[in-house]
């Protein structure tokens, strides 16, 4: 054997075990979405007598959980809110922020934009917890706006604003030179039209990027929307899963059916949008 | 640089864009809406919460009275609100090193180039698309029921170091799969070259990682902590439905804290005083985590 092959075959097998060791990382990782699938088919007497069988001992294979978890945790009004709550906010953010971001690249050297500019930078160091006070009191105290799914939605907004236009921003600065927008001005363009029809198309990587980020937060937000909807008929879905988790807790099936559906619709997603998610969210994390 | 500032005096004498007042139409045209959210929703709300911390507010009456610094030394001597910090400190250590220790590995592991890799990437990933809540409870019933019975012992989470590592354990989880791709970028940014220079020059894979490709990652290194400690230090949802404070209060965290303070107590400015303490303890750390990383910084 010569030393090459012996080199492959000792690369072979340390990869077979770093396989082997991967798999189990993998395993420790899926291990609490199987305790819940396993579950989710079983009985609340099965569930307690042994959380780890496959199938129920005293009632067997069941169904039964999902349908009525599904008509006490109101998901298809809860899925519903959360769908238009995180659509309407991710389009929303993409809209404004790359617009803002266009006209603050553009006017680098104005003063005003840079003052913007900075304080938005800024700002993205400020958690939640400061705001949220202030922000009740504000929006629900003195102008009685809560309980709205719109004032969610500008609230989402306006709390990424900053960090989609800086993205947004590097993305123009980098990315869009000014002779294609002086062509288009020359072609006939407004500045309006230049940007829609020349500017922004150009932009789609980051605006997929903004938005894998953006929709994934807000559909898993669970303190600001609890705070602004209170009604139960307005609730997304993690709010619904608490609300049904506080009353519900004794009826382990329910919740098990709850909580796999409160993560069915994203992982769905997930296996179809798999590689965009991935790269989205690395980029946009290497960037931020 | 200069023929570009020039090009750009062209269209300004052709067009008139120069005038302030068509800079300020542009402006709002085109950022309006969007400067006027994030004032209404970050601005106005943080300067009105500094205002708070000056009040007795109790959310309910229409009178704010003014305090002065009160708040503040009510806040100092909470001692709740401190051994809560100090808890957020304790658990904050935990995950962070966790958290990188795990992500890095996987990242390493998921370079390797071994088949499959992708699928195992996009399968760490997965805990990181399923929000705080949700994950809370599917742990809770981990902890409470299936390695209760695995392990044939009470539950972890009926004790107050238990419910910690419960946290601790679930964060990590939550986010190593986050950071991993976070350092899969820096080891795919670390040339080949270079690495291969390494080996040449004598040294084993152990040396090669240690000398050359940790260093050259060493800006992964900073945004993954970085990102760690800010969500670590803030973290609510999963507090809330993994332990929710319990038991006997033992692992209610600050972010938690606050939240009671204010909105189950109803006092308002001292729980605005209390997150602000929480936020500057927060970008401190942040801030000087990052500057020491930087200082170190090597490029290839």
């Amino acid at each position: 054997m010569t030393d090459n092959a012996k080199a492959a075959r000792k690369k072979k097998i340390a990869h077979a075990v770093m396989w082997i060791v991967l798999l189990a990382l993998f395993l420790c990782f899926i291990f609490p979405f199987l305790m819940v699938i396993i579950n989710v088919f079983k009985d609340k007497v099965d569930i307690i007598r042994d959380p780890l069988s496959v199938i129920g001992a005293t009632k067997g294979f069941i169904l039964t959980n999902f349908p009525k978890a599904m008509q006490k945790m109101n998901f298809w009004t809860a899925f519903t809110n959360s769908l238009i709550i995180t659509v309407c906010s991710t389009i929303l953010t993409i809209v404004v922020s790359s617009m803002a971001a266009f006209v603050i690249v553009r006017n680098g050297n104005w003063k005003f934009c840079t003052i913007i500019f900075s304080l938005m930078i800024a700002s993205m160091v400020i958690p939640f917890q400061v705001l949220m006070v202030p922000l009740v009191s504000v929006y629900g105290g003195t102008l009685g706006v809560l309980n709205h799914r719109l004032t969610l939605i500008l609230m989402h907004t306006g709390f990424s604003v900053s960090m989609a236009m800086f993205m947004f921003h590097g993305a123009i600065k980098t990315n869009i030179p000014l002779e294609l927008e002086e062509a288009a001005t020359i072609d006939g363009c407004n500045r309006w039209q230049t940007y829609w029809k020349i500017v922004f198309p150009l932009l789609k990587p980051t605006v997929a990027t903004v938005a894998i980020i953006n929709a994934m937060a807000y559909w898993n937000d669970y303190l600001l929307p609890s705070l602004v909807l209170t009604k139960k008929e307005l609730y997304t879905i993690p709010i619904a899963t608490q609300a049904f988790y506080g009353t519900y807790s004794t009826d382990i099936g329910l919740v098990m059916a709850a909580l796999l559906l409160a993560m069915l619709p994203i992982l769905i997603l997930y296996v179809f949008l798999q590689r965009y998610i991935v790269e989205g969210v690395t980029s946009g994390a290497v960037k931020g | 640089m200069k023929k570009t500032a020039k090009r750009q005096n062209w269209t300004d004498l052709f067009l008139k864009t120069n005038t302030l007042s068509y800079k300020i139409k542009q402006y709002l045209m085109f950022a309006g809406p969007g400067t006027a959210l994030f004032l209404c929703v970050v601005i106005v709300p943080f300067i009105y919460g500094l205002y708070l911390t000056f009040t007795s507010w109790d959310g309910v009456s229409k009178t704010k009275p003014f305090v002065g610094f009160e708040n503040f030394s009510a806040a100092f001597s909470d001692s709740a609100y401190w051994s809560a910090m100090l808890r957020t400190v304790i658990y904050s250590v935990f995950a962070v090193v966790l958290i990188n220790v795990v992500a890095f590995a996987l990242a390493y592991l998921v370079t390797l180039g071994i088949k499959g890799q992708n699928f195992f990437r996009s399968g760490f990933f997965v805990p990181n698309l399923i929000g705080g809540i949700v994950l809370g409870y599917v742990w809770k019933f981990v902890f409470n029921r299936a390695f209760v019975a695995i392990f044939n012992s009470t539950s972890l989470l009926s004790t107050p170091k238990g419910a910690m590592f419960c946290l601790i354990l679930a964060s990590v989880w939550q986010y190593a799969g986050y950071m991993m791709l976070i350092y899969v970028a820096g080891f795919m940014s670390v040339s080949k070259d270079v690495k291969e220079a390494a080996f040449i020059d004598g040294c084993t894979s152990g040396q090669a990682m240690m000398h050359v490709t940790i260093p050259l990652m060493r800006s992964s290194f900073v945004q993954c902590i970085f990102l760690s400690i800010t969500r670590c230090f803030v973290v609510y949802d999963v507090n809330l439905s993994l332990t929710k404070g319990e038991p006997f209060g033992s692992s209610v965290l600050a972010a938690m804290h606050v939240y009671n303070q204010a909105f189950t107590y109803k006092n308002y400015g001292l729980g605005q005083a209390e997150a602000l303490i929480l936020f500057i303890v927060c970008a401190v750390v942040g801030v000087t985590q990052v500057m020491i990383g930087k200082k170190g910084e090597v490029e290839a």
